[in-house]
């Protein structure tokens, strides 16, 4: 028991950070080793993007990456393991500022999706990045974070509900 | 599944959204105690106590029970876990994004400053 209560997340682990600012509101942040102009470049670039977006570890490949970076420009994201069990990720963009600020939708969902503004902070010669996620209600938001479709990997979400069964079973 | 996970996720992050409830959490972290301690706490009447602990007891964040004429909360802690859970491998997602990112990164930097010894301290003007 108090192994469990003492058990806080370090902050110093990682560089990463998540956060659930508000009832509406998801923040993640990291600094990237970079200035501004670079990171938005292998942000806005598909060749690049499609490079990091789906980490390897993941076990998911971006099976197609189209993106029209540019003030109401729309992308779309597939991926999954192959055709036939894939996920896709779409939307549009509402403001593209070179070097400093990209705002999108997530359009994939039934429901409202969140608008998501990522800001590249000039720290030095690094480049503060958040990401941040507003939905239009909490609802939208919890529903998200169950379902995983903030950006979850498929992945990800079959190991979350393995661990809520375990969970489930072992304390019910 | 989802739904399920949507469901318990909910109440959760909503007996989280309120300050009371999360010093009622970080106060039955350090003791169990029972309710009237909790109002005295908090200065605030049993009633609006016993709403309170409701709550995190719908979420699963508090289990109580009453002996004789005592309700005694103590923790819960199988959401909690879960939405540590659920966080932590949000985080890992980006974590393992943003290093590749940095690799990307890495590369245009050389590939920007072929001629320059580039080692993340760069002259700035």
């Amino acid at each position: 028991m108090d192994a469990i209560r003492e058990s806080e997340p370090t902050p110093m682990k990682s560089r990463t950070t998540v956060e659930r600012k508000s009832e509406r509101e998801l923040v993640v942040t990291r600094t990237i080793n970079g200035p501004p102009r670079i990171v938005f470049e292998a942000w806005t670039t598909p060749e690049l993007f499609k490079r990091w977006w789906v980490p390897k570890s993941a076990g998911v490949n971006l099976l197609s990456c189209d993106m029209d970076v540019r003030g109401g420009g729309k992308y779309r994201l597939v991926f999954g393991a192959d055709a036939s069990n894939s996920m896709e990720f779409f939307g549009r963009y509402i403001e593209v500022t070179p070097h400093s600020r990209i705002v999108w939708t997530n359009d994939e969902g039934d429901e409202g999706g969140a608008i998501t503004t990522v800001t590249f902070e000039e720290k030095g010669a690094q480049t503060l990045l958040v990401i941040h996620d507003l939905y239009p209600s909490k609802e939208a938001l919890d529903a998200a974070l169950a379902s995983g479709s903030v950006e979850c990997m498929p992945e990800t979400l079959e190991q979350l509900d393995e661990l809520v069964v375990t969970l489930s079973v072992g304390r019910s | 599944m989802v739904q399920y996970t949507n469901a318990r996720l909910d109440a959760s992050f909503a007996a989280l959204s309120d300050a009371t409830r999360r010093g009622v959490l970080e106060q039955l972290g350090r003791s169990d105690a029972s309710i009237t301690d909790l109002a005295e706490k908090f200065h605030m009447t049993l009633t609006g106590m016993k709403k309170h602990v409701g709550v995190l007891e719908h979420a699963g964040l508090v289990t109580t029970e009453k002996v004789g004429r005592v309700r005694t909360c103590k923790l819960g802690l199988r959401r909690l876990e879960e939405e540590a859970a659920w966080i932590e491998r949000y985080r890992e997602l980006w974590d393992s994004r943003f290093d590749e990112l940095d690799k990307v990164v890495e590369e245009l930097k050389l590939k920007l400053k072929p001629k320059e010894k580039v080692d993340g301290r760069n002259k700035r003007e």
